[in-house]
């Protein structure tokens, strides 16, 4: 399908199959007067078969859709996840290396990604001197700095991608979870846990220090206090509490959190109500530290 | 402000409801044909009960975004012409295929709201988008999607203020996303849909050129 064809384009009108493919492709990011496209091309007789036929497609392409999207599991979340961090964590690190490298080499180099990216898009200085297309020589320096720096951007593309999966995924396997935490946290504590039904084992205190192990072994050993907040730290609702309250924050956060793991294992069903009340602990133990 | 075709007031156990023809959709009341629509779980619905100039006369095409279950979407396709329906979650998309089933003009689409090339090539232009999404960067949403619109086209939307950050003023928050929406849209109407839903904000808005 090029780029302005609807999903009905080339398609022969009793193809159900194709019309089901094309349906869930995607293509154009451009909407047509579909309906009059497809009766002046055939695929239908007129406007009443047209919706007919999509209203076919769609829903079988949804259930089809559906069903794949279901047998999603936090394993493959858990997976996710933890290839995003990687990407993430070594596209920064390579980036780093690209802005060190090229810093030795042009006064005006930038740092982060957004420059390895500007770097990888740049075209190589065509100062004719040097043997011929520089631009291929694997032996120049800027030629290897620039591919280098092409890489690293692939890389941080491919963690926009990972966490594009892990948000959608974490909808799927847990979807209450998902709502109160945020998908990216969600799929945070299912990985720490090992997995959903793990998460939905664990007492909240466990949850509460998920991802402070190290502070928690230490406290446990006698020799520090005992940590308050683990990756759930992260969440509005810990972080943006003051922090004589953020130990109170942490644990009702965590208490709601390891209710919404146990409904998405054991039943599945939403239940906005469980944000409701978490919203209005919060409420309370905010307002509490304000002193009033 | 006059309803749209397709939409009647009438009395359910004694109260007066909106309602619109269908196969019930989530145990809401039904009286004969007619079904009540409950605005305390539609967000469309309350800003029908709170008077909005909508604009809606009955048979318009429509894309919704943010589907869900399909509550409000069964509505709108009982008074609307074709109607997509544009769901991002795997779990409540069970549920708005179940509703499709016994409305032929209303079309499922498992899709991210945020990425239209994964739709437009089986959405037509429409006359009206309905918006309910609750993820952040709602604003974004509607001018990414404001291509679908014809050119005397509406956008209705709630903007829910928690989804965007929970922690902020909701008031600040609202006049972010309306001046986000500005560079697609001009603002038509806004009202919060309190009592019905907390911290949300209607909007009416239309295109306008260059989006």
């Amino acid at each position: 399908m090029s780029d302005h064809e609807g999903w009905f384009a080339g398609l022969d009108p009793d193809d159900r199959v194709g019309a089901v493919e094309r349906v869930r492709a995607g293509g154009t990011g451009t909407p047509a007067e579909w309906p009059d496209l497809a009766v002046a091309s055939g695929f239908a007789a007129d406007a009443d078969e047209y919706y007919e036929k999509l209203h076919e497609a769609t829903t079988t392409a949804a259930r089809e859709q559906v069903r794949e999207r279901e047998r999603a599991d936090d394993q493959q979340l858990k997976h996710g996840i933890r290839a995003m961090d990687d990407a993430r964590r070594t596209a920064n690190e390579l980036a780093e290396r690209v802005a060190e490298w090229a810093g030795s080499r042009d006064d005006d180099a930038g740092t982060g990604v957004a420059y390895a990216r500007e770097l990888a898009e740049s075209t190589p200085p065509g100062d004719g001197g040097d043997a011929g297309n520089s631009g291929g020589d694997a032996d120049d320096p800027g030629e290897r700095l620039r591919a280098l720096a092409a890489r690293t951007a692939a890389l941080a593309d491919e963690a926009d991608e990972l966490e594009r999966f892990v948000e959608t995924a974490a909808h799927d396997v847990a979807p209450n979870l998902a709502a109160m935490a945020g998908p990216v946290l969600a799929a945070r504590l299912i990985s720490l846990a090992g997995g959903l039904e793990a998460l939905a084992k664990m007492p909240s205190s466990t949850v509460q220090v998920l991802g402070a192990e190290e502070a928690l072994f230490a406290h446990l050993r006698g020799s520090a206090p005992s940590p308050k907040h683990g990756v759930i730290f992260t969440h509005e609702y810990v972080r943006g509490t003051p922090e004589d309250e953020r130990g109170s924050a942490a644990r009702a956060l965590a208490g709601k959190l390891t209710i919404a793991a146990r409904v998405d294992r054991y039943s599945g069903e939403r239940r906005p109500e469980l944000d409701a009340e978490l919203d209005e602990r919060i409420r309370t133990i905010r307002t509490r530290g304000d002193g009033s | 402000m006059s309803l749209p075709e397709g939409v009647e007031r009438r009395a359910f156990d004694g109260t007066e409801r909106f309602a619109t023809r269908g196969e019930p959709v989530y145990g809401e009341p039904t009286d004969g044909p007619w079904r009540a629509w409950n605005p305390h779980r539609s967000k469309l619905g309350a800003m029908l009960e709170l008077g909005l100039d909508t604009g809606l006369v009955g048979g318009e095409t429509t894309l919704y975004l943010g589907a869900a279950a399909g509550t409000t979407v069964s509505h709108v396709a009982d008074f609307a012409g074709p109607t997509y329906a544009v769901e991002f979650a795997a779990r409540p998309m069970r549920d708005l295929l179940d509703a499709a089933e016994s409305r032929p003009r209303l079309y499922p689409l498992l899709a991210d709201a945020r990425s239209p090339e994964e739709y437009a090539h089986v959405v037509e232009p429409v006359d009206v988008v309905v918006q309910d999404v609750a993820t952040r960067g709602q604003a974004a949403v509607a001018t990414t999607n404001a291509r679908f619109l014809r050119e005397d086209g509406r956008l209705l939307v709630a903007i829910k203020a928690r989804s965007e950050d929970v922690t902020r003023d909701p008031e600040g928050i609202f006049e972010d996303a309306l001046a986000e929406l500005r560079a697609a849209y001009e603002v038509l109407e806004t009202e919060r849909l309190a009592p019905y839903h907390d911290d949300h904000l209607g909007v009416v808005a239309r295109p306008v050129d260059g989006r």
